[in-house]
């Protein structure tokens, strides 16, 4: 198990603290099998595309909690990505309870040639007294970014002495680009500065309550939750700093990715005491059994989840068996992160569709808590058998296109933006689900399976777009082999 | 000023948005992992066919940051010839790059050297904004490449400008102008009712590539701009001894687009382009008798309509929205400019220009002009404003909010925004003025339910 220390201002990243990688083509059972007995290597690209990078992961994990305000020390275009805090923040806040959510505060220090010269640390604190001085935030979140980083600016240092001087919480997230090939690093970065600065532990408990790890998708767990007696505890979108607080006063923590909440779930059963759930997400039907069977067990709620599981599996399983008869048999190509991709192949699986591959963006060999149960492709498989064509690939998106191109399936299944346009262009209908709660439990197997219906059969659209798309690619590349540039050894292909 | 509250712009690196809007262009980033996806992301939905997930990358890593990634740029421009077709590759290095101090200039002209159309510009994000990379960046192309193809034309002198109807075109910044595609379009079109022909340079009626190699044969450069830009048409008319007008906001309605047709007329008579001023005439007044058609419906409206309508407007957002709506709002449908915001950061030198020219749009009032790049101090001192009218904000996404929260009416039109689908609308024009009337009472119309 990783050792969380809330005493370093740094997390240790994924590459490191997980052994996770970004380059693999296999089978998913050959990359499981490998992973767990530690033997896990990387195999790099010699070309690559745009990725992404740990500091929006880290905005996304702070900008949306109340009344705070968050700096991105740095040049103006590494907070680029803040209006889209901002728009999901309000179009999101009525489903979570917050029906007239406020403006959030971001900033960007607006790092120029001469702080790069002459450092920004003096800029830094500036800039934090100036948003105390027009926020009146109760917290300031500073993230990094690479200037700020390779200029070794002591953004530590100003944040405790901003904290000293102004009496909120200033906390320091270190979350620069290039330090990781795995973005999701970044939540880590995230959590690590919101424990750091805002859960304390506490003897008190406050009973039913269940921290739940998430983005910011819609409130199901609140109903699934009244009907075993349990409260949800949201971290951290739409979170107050008492909520947050609050993190440590749960019976347990659960997560909706162990990818996404690897870190913070750790964080807060080893400072606070706070037991994991150590089961895999919800998604699928044995695993949803399994999940509030365990959930149920970790809560003193043994008998109110068999009954929840033997009510809700009466209501949507003959809904989920009529539409497996029209899914059964067609062919799917998923791309996501992990362990959302995973649990996508879960569902797909679940109505017996047939998984021709995956590209799932990173693996994590273990996460900060190592329970096998919490492996989310080693359930799937052990579940539904093995996936082929599965390939770790940090959305390179000439891989995704060629191997798209070469399998053909009757849907392209996308968590993420950016790329979904590749299966229309191709004219394979392509679903993109942003809603991580949408699949989970019995009833989101069935919304989901809705939508992969209603993805096929309406291909009008997709049809006659991919007759008119430009595709840049060229036919050399589009008829090579997917893994030309992957190498065998982790040095670089050829 | 120590910070930037919701930013209207971007760093250097988002310069690749001019790029993706090159027909057969690609740009190949020397940055971090992140970079391109924050460009993409801040201009949503608009990474066109090579921008974005598509755009080659180094993505910089410790290892770079520790041994140089000049290496592993050669490499990944390598590659990028076996796996995308372009007729132009634009390399544009990120603050990675430019701290530890990588040559990229060095690795391109290898690439150059052996024949291929390949480019670089230094895009660190503290350098400078979007816009003024933008500035940078076609003169990049055309100092790198365009003088090269044309030095390579035998028999030909690169200084040389041939007389005659042809003119560059330089306005919207692609995709910080969220309605470039329409606004060029329009310009495009308005330039050749007059009888020039058009570079349009940008979008899919460039003819991309080859059109940018014609740069120097054209007889002067236009620029519709406030000020970004100035810097390339001073450029091209050093270069090539290319002259050019200059109309500093965009022409919008009836008034101001027949105005930049004459003076763009009169500035081609001065160049000896030969233009007919009978065709000047006729095409003027059939575009402004179909104008004058609408303003009639939209005066009915107006003085007929029997509930209520905005009667003021601030608008944030770049300058020659923030001069060009204001005129036309004021002059052609009544509504009275207030406090306005100019969000896109002009360099020092233009700040004065710029203020005289919003305070001196009307005769009987001062209009009150801030000119800040960070707009969070735009929306406070809108909200702190109370005229006891109905009020129609113009600005990006970011103003929504405030909009809704003061009970005024809201066009969204700057970046970054999620509040709307531009595909070819355009305000720039005859027929933009009519489009921007449109929007503005659509969207004042929906309220009365």
């Amino acid at each position: 198990m990783s050792k969380i220390d809330l005493r370093s201002p740094e997390v240790e990243i994924r590459e490191i603290r997980l052994n996770s990688i970004t380059g693999f083509a296999g089978s998913a059972s050959g990359l499981v099998d490998c992973a767990r007995c530690g033997g896990l290597g990387d195999r790099k690209r010699a070309f690559t595309q745009c990725m992404s990078c740990s500091t929006s992961k880290a905005i996304c994990t702070v900008s949306l909690i109340q009344d705070i305000a968050v700096i991105s020390h740095g040049p103006l275009g590494c907070g680029a990505r803040f209006h889209e805090y901002a728009f999901t923040y309000q179009v999101n806040g009525a489903k979570r309870g917050v029906p007239n959510p406020k403006q959030i505060r971001v900033f960007s220090s607006d790092m120029g040639e001469e702080d790069t010269i002459y450092g920004g640390a003096e800029k830094l604190r500036t800039a934090i007294r100036e948003v105390y001085e027009r926020v009146h935030p109760r917290a300031i979140f500073i993230v990094t970014t690479c200037a700020s980083g390779i200029i070794g600016d002591d953004v530590e240092g100003v944040s405790n002495e901003a904290q000293e001087e102004l009496g909120i919480p200033v906390s320091a997230i270190f979350c620069e680009g290039f330090r990781s090939r795995i973005w999701t690093t970044g939540f880590d970065a995230g959590y690590h500065g919101i424990v750091r600065k805002l859960v304390r532990p506490s003897e008190e408990k406050i009973p039913n309550l269940v921290n739940i790890v998430n983005f910011w998708g819609s409130d199901i767990f609140s109903k699934w939750f009244q009907a075993l007696g349990l409260v949800p505890n949201y971290l951290t979108p739409y979170a107050t700093l008492e909520s947050i607080a609050d993190a440590a006063k749960a019976v347990v923590s659960v997560q909706i990715c162990p990818t996404l909440g690897s870190y913070m779930g750790a964080a807060i059963e080893q400072t606070c005491g706070v037991p994991e759930l150590t089961e895999a997400p919800p998604y699928g039907i044995p695993q949803t059994d399994r999940w509030f069977r365990a959930l149920g067990k970790a809560t003193g709620k043994e008998a109110e989840a068999e009954r929840f599981i033997e009510k809700e599996r009466a209501e949507w399983l003959p809904r989920f068996e009529e539409l497996k008869k029209s899914l059964e048999g067609k062919t799917a190509y998923v791309t996501a992160g992990a362990a959302h991709g995973h649990a996508m192949l879960a569902i797909l699986k679940e109505y017996g569709m047939n998984t021709l591959g995956a590209g799932i963006f990173h693996h994590d060999s273990v996460y900060d808590n190592p329970s096998d149960s919490l492996d989310v492709l080693k359930t799937t498989i052990g579940d539904y058998g093995d996936v082929g064509n599965y390939t770790v690939c940090n959305r390179q998106e000439y891989e995704l296109v060629n191997l798209l191109n070469r399998l053909k399936p009757d849907i392209f299944v996308a968590r993420h933006g950016g790329i979904v346009r590749w299966g229309a262009r191709l004219g394979i209908p392509a679903l993109l689900v942003e809603d991580e709660h949408y699949g989970m439990g019995y009833e989101g197997l069935v919304r989901y399976g809705r939508r992969l219906l209603n993805t096929i059969e309406n291909v009008e659209f997709i049809k006659n777009f991919s007759r008119h798309a430009k595709i840049p690619y060229s036919e050399k590349w589009l008829t090579s082999d997917p893994y030309t540039f992957l190498s065998e050894d982790g040095n670089g292909g050829h | 000023m120590a910070v930037i509250e919701q930013q209207r712009y971007t760093c250097a690196i988002g310069a690749l948005q001019s790029v993706v809007a090159i027909p057969g262009a690609i740009p190949i980033l020397h940055s971090g992992p992140g970079c391109g996806e924050m460009v993409s992301q801040f201009f949503e939905f608009s990474s066109g066919t090579t921008g974005g997930a598509t755009s080659p990358c180094t993505n910089f890593s410790e290892n770079e940051v520790v041994f140089g990634g000049e290496q592993r740029l050669e490499e990944v421009i390598r590659h990028s010839y076996d796996i995308l077709n372009s007729d132009l590759q634009v390399v544009l290095t990120g603050c990675t790059a430019a701290i530890v101090g990588d040559d990229a200039k060095q690795v391109v002209s290898r690439f150059a050297g052996q024949g291929k159309p390949i480019v670089y510009l230094d895009t660190p994000g503290f350098k400078c904004s979007n816009l003024a990379a933008h500035e940078e960046l076609v003169i990049a192309i055309i100092e790198q490449y365009v003088k090269k193809v044309k030095k390579a034309q035998k028999n030909r002198d690169p200084r040389r400008r041939e007389a005659g109807k042809r003119v560059n075109l330089f306005a919207s910044v692609p995709s910080q102008d969220p309605l470039w595609k329409g606004n060029l379009i329009e310009l495009k079109r308005l330039l050749e009712g007059e009888g020039l022909s058009v570079n349009v340079l940008f979008g899919s009626y460039s003819k991309g590539v080859r059109e940018w190699e014609t740069i120097p044969d054209a007889n002067f450069n236009v620029l519709v701009s406030s000020w970004c830009g100035l810097p390339i048409v001073e450029y091209l008319e050093r270069e090539f001894s290319q002259p050019y007008f200059h109309f500093p906001y965009f022409p919008i309605g009836g008034n101001e687009t027949t105005k930049f047709l004459r003076e763009v007329f009169d500035f081609a008579e001065r160049q000896g382009a030969g233009l007919d001023a009978a065709v000047l005439e006729k095409y003027i007044s059939e575009e402004e008798n179909a104008f004058y058609d609408e303003i009639d419906v939209l005066a009915t409206f107006l003085l007929e309509f029997r509930y209520g309508l905005p009667s003021f407007t601030h608008i944030i957002g770049n300058a020659e929205y923030v001069t060009g709506i204001s005129k036309f709002l004021l002059n052609e449908v009544g509504i009275v400019p207030r406090e306005q915001f100019i969000s896109d950061n002009p360099p020092e030198q233009h700040i004065e220009r710029l203020r005289a020219l919003v305070e001196g749009i009307s005769d009987t009032r001062k209009i009150e002009v801030f000119i800040d790049p960070d707009a969070g101090k735009a929306q406070e001192r809108i909200a702190g404003l109370e005229y006891g009218e109905r009020g129609l904000l113009i600005g990006s996404g970011w103003d929504r909010k405030l909009a809704a929260d003061k009970g005024y009416d809201f066009l969204p039109l700057g970046v970054p925004s999620l509040c709307r689908l531009p595909l070819t609308a355009r305000y720039v024009g005859y027929t933009g003025g009519l489009r921007l009337i449109e929007d503005i009472y659509d969207r004042v119309l929906d309220t009365y339910r």
